[in-house]
């Protein structure tokens, strides 16, 4: 009983509670303490016991200070719920033998444990410590050798995937009546989404892939509506979101949009993948004309007076990241002039130009 | 009279160097010709740089704008090679403004001395500058050392000679 102290019975930052139970009492030995019906908290760090009646009567032992304990038999009248009583028994052997109160220590020292070893306090705190170390280790390599555990299965698994790939491609080939073009495309693609490089093809990338073909053809069908939506430019970020969101699980690679993108011309496609100074990329409509979007954003910037970029987007309805690249390419064209300061970066018609 | 600013004074992009390589070619022109009217309106000679930058022609506070340093010596270097500013110092923190070239000051200056029929006679370089018959003039007032090197380039011309005398210099024109 000497071992418990008084205590305001608040738990600390890394304390946490585990269990409590109530209808506690507390015992000195054979005979019954002063201090009757209460709760019992366990908690990561100690073992509190407060009284019901006078919430202000708390102690407190810490739990490193627990030796042994057993469980009696209840007392007469068996006032406690063994159950419940044996759940209390259960987390205090789990918590003892986690000794999580080691990893998060108090603020408040706790006294050193008065075992055996009383001569070399200062020992056990190092021997502690050491344990602790010893145990971190031995948790990081079992999951290190766990996560190489995956790793194999998972190489394994990809050996067969690609072995499997590259079989049904070979019988593809064999047969080449019975599964349809389109089919193989599709098989293809799910191949490469799932990162597995094309089996059939060694290039992956380069502008002679006949998966890249059919893909531009494809990409020329889906997105000449968007692009008459979006006034016939649309950034590639937009087009790569846009097709993957419609397709769903044969998902493109960047890699392959670019590639696809950059056979428009060679197919005679309607759409043009074009590269701004900036390196931004975009795909427009053949029809576009630049000169004919200049010449209005020189008309927009002089009926205004100025305009920022953000300006000009929420006029057109473009995105920012275009009708800037817009008001850019009219810059470098001559009719705007700009105007940089903590304000902002606004566009003005070239008066130097036009004025004398 | 006020000095009369012009239009690009109140057009916002004028103190933003213009990326534009055309565009900024008129901005530096018109930047020169700002800078050097200013200098002649206001008879300014010499500039440090530290004062520039707060001076009404780079910072223009109506319109909340000024040229930056790096563009006020990208200005200055224009003007350089035009003829109409000379560094005194390497630090580039003090220059000299020829709003007109040593040449074109030697012309006027011959030119008054040839219709008053004063050619082969001997000023004094004081004379010259602050003498009243030539208060009237534009070069009257014109500090020494821009009118040494007006004299000298007339001398250059062969129309002049500068010549030490007792208590200064002076100059014989032809």
């Amino acid at each position: 009983m000497d071992r418990f102290t008084w205590s305001n019975g608040l738990l600390e930052m890394n304390e946490t509670l585990v269990i409590q139970q109530r209808g506690v009492k507390l015992y000195d030995g054979e005979d019954k303490a002063k201090l009757d019906v209460g709760i019992a908290l366990l908690s990561t760090h100690q073992l509190i016991w407060r009284d019901l009646k006078n919430h202000e009567c708390c102690i407190a032992i810490p739990l490193s200070q627990i030796i042994y304990f057993e469980e009696q038999a209840a007392g007469i009248g068996k006032s406690q719920d063994p159950i419940l009583l044996n759940f209390l028994k259960e987390r205090l052997t789990e918590e003892l033998s986690q000794k999580r109160w080691e990893s998060t220590p108090m603020s408040q020292p706790i006294p050193t444990a008065t075992n055996s070893q009383t001569g070399r306090t200062r020992a056990v705190g190092i021997v502690g410590i050491e344990r602790k170390i010893e145990e971190r280790r031995k948790e990081t390599e079992k999951n290190i050798s766990e996560a190489f555990e995956d790793l194999s299965k998972l190489m394994v698994k990809a050996k067969e995937m690609v072995e499997l790939s590259r079989s049904i491609a070979n019988k593809i080939k064999d047969k080449q009546g019975d599964i349809t073009e389109d089919e193989t495309i599709r098989f293809k693609s799910y191949l490469l989404s799932m990162g597995i490089a094309n089996p059939v093809t060694r290039e992956t990338h380069g502008s002679g892939t006949h998966y890249h073909l059919q893909l531009a053809k494809q990409l020329g069908d889906i997105l000449l509506a968007p692009l008459e939506e979006r006034g016939g430019m649309m950034a590639l970020t937009e087009v790569y979101c846009l097709v993957n969101r419609a397709r769903g699980m044969e998902l493109l690679s960047p890699e392959d949009l670019v590639n696809a993108c950059k056979m428009f011309e060679s197919l005679k496609q309607p759409l043009r993948l074009r590269i701004f100074d900036s390196g931004v990329m975009v795909v427009q409509l053949q029809s576009h004309s630049e000169e004919e979007m200049i010449s209005s954003a020189l008309d927009n910037v002089t009926d205004k007076g100025s305009l920022t970029a953000e300006e000009f987007a929420k006029l057109l309805g473009l995105s920012v990241l275009l009708s800037k690249e817009r008001l850019l390419l009219a810059e470098k064209m001559g009719h705007l002039c700009r105007d940089d300061s903590v304000e902002g970066l606004r566009f003005y018609p070239n008066l130097f130009n036009s004025q004398a | 009279m006020s000095f009369e600013w012009p239009w690009q004074y109140n057009f916002p992009p004028f103190f933003t160097l213009q990326p534009n390589v055309d565009t900024r070619q008129k901005q530096l022109a018109a930047w020169c010709s700002l800078a050097l009217s200013y200098c002649r309106h206001h008879k300014l000679y010499t500039l440090g740089i530290m004062e520039v930058q707060e001076c009404p022609v780079f910072n223009h506070k109506n319109i909340d704008r000024k040229l930056s340093t790096e563009a006020i010596l990208i200005v200055f270097e224009e003007l350089r090679k035009k003829g109409n500013l000379e560094w005194l110092d390497k630090n580039k923190t003090q220059c000299l403004v020829m709003w007109r070239r040593p040449e074109e000051w030697g012309k006027l200056i011959y030119q008054w001395v040839s219709k008053n029929g004063m050619v082969n006679t001997v000023f004094t370089l004081y004379e010259l500058a602050n003498g009243d018959d030539t208060e009237s003039e534009e070069f009257h007032g014109l500090e020494e050392w821009m009118l040494i090197r007006s004299l000298q380039a007339l001398q250059t011309d062969g129309k002049a000679e500068v010549i030490t005398m007792d208590d200064g210099k002076g100059v014989k024109f032809f």
